[in-house]
């Protein structure tokens, strides 16, 4: 029987190795599992009953993202570090008032962008469009084709010890990352917002966040690498 | 590390960031797929794009300072008190 494996887009016999599609499933549960945010729904009905460690809680998760995402909007860390505050006093002041409609984050991020909007002074952003490749022209051959293979991830995947530095040298990538590159790939893949959502908060088109996705992703693609290979 | 049908490996790997967004527009998946499942090299670069996109998912937010925390949790305190004293006749 021919091996079928189901991928993001539908059923493909015999088209992908048992590793690849290991791997496609593996990727879908992560995207489906990373999506959901009931615990921040969960987080939020306790600080509303006055638990002050909820707050504590959702404070420690989302505030470094909210100076991100207000200083993709302001000219100083500082007026982005005040933006967040406020974020947090309102949502303290209308927490009563979400209505459960989008994700608690989505709500808290469209507040946090709201203020930065207004109280910004940034002049808007402007994304070259790139027409180079995501990886380096010297990996392949006159003719287009791999020198040398990528190296496999799946070991790190798998391996705990080995984690504890991928998230370090993941972390130093994405802040090492332009600042368009930073906001959209930490909205994207690290709180795993929708492309539409992330494209809304950030007054960009989708096609835009897809552009700015697929360079950041590929700048951090080449930080694994190194550590993968064993390369500091 | 083969041309496989009418694609090499640097234009399959143009078109993986779209195939992982499922963006491709049909002709050119089967066009890519049929490239991948010839060649292990691009099929690797394909594997190392996923668990680059859940390593990134697992970071985390960065720590936040235990200055910036307790800030936060003055203004927590803060909306507390004065809401109670809003709420006293």
């Amino acid at each position: 029987m021919t091996p079928v494996c189901v991928t993001a887009h539908g059923a493909v016999s015999g088209v992908l190795s048992k590793k690849s599609c290991e791997m496609e499933v593996r990727y879908n549960n992560f995207v489906s599992t990373t999506v959901s945010s009931v615990d921040d729904e969960e987080l939020l009905q306790r600080f509303l009953a006055g638990d002050r460690e909820a707050f504590r809680t959702l404070v420690q998760r989302y505030h470094t993202v909210l100076v991100q995402v207000a200083r993709y909007y302001v000219n100083s860390t500082a007026t982005a570090e005040d933006v967040a505050q406020e974020t947090w006093i309102a949502v303290l002041k209308g927490a009563e008032r979400f209505e459960g409609r989008a994700s608690f984050k989505t709500w808290l991020f469209r507040i946090v962008a709201n203020r930065a909007r207004s109280t910004g002074t940034r002049e808007k952003r402007q994304i070259p469009i790139d027409p180079t490749d995501p990886v380096a022209g010297d990996r392949f051959n006159s003719e287009g084709m791999w020198k040398e293979p990528p190296a496999s991830f799946a070991d790190l995947l798998a391996d705990n010890e080995a984690n504890a530095e991928v998230a370090a040298a993941v972390r130093v990538a994405i802040s090492n990352l332009p600042d368009v590159q930073r906001s959209v790939v930490t909205l994207r893949d690290v709180e795993g917002l929708s492309t539409s959502e992330v494209a809304a908060l950030l007054d960009l088109s989708e096609a835009n966040i897809r552009v700015v996705l697929h360079r950041a992703r590929a700048h951090i693609r080449e930080t694994v690498e190194r550590v993968a290979k064993g390369d500091r | 590390m083969a041309l496989v049908k009418d694609i090499n490996c640097r234009e399959a790997v143009s078109l993986i960031g779209n195939y992982l967004d499922g963006r491709l527009p049909r002709r050119e998946r089967r066009r890519l797929e049929r490239h991948l499942a010839g060649c292990d090299a691009c099929q690797a670069y394909l594997e190392q794009m996923r668990a680059t996109i859940i390593l990134t998912g697992q970071v985390g937010p960065e720590d936040l300072s235990d200055q910036a925390l307790d800030d936060l949790m003055d203004v927590f305190e803060r909306f507390r008190r004065d809401g109670d004293e809003d709420a006293t006749p």
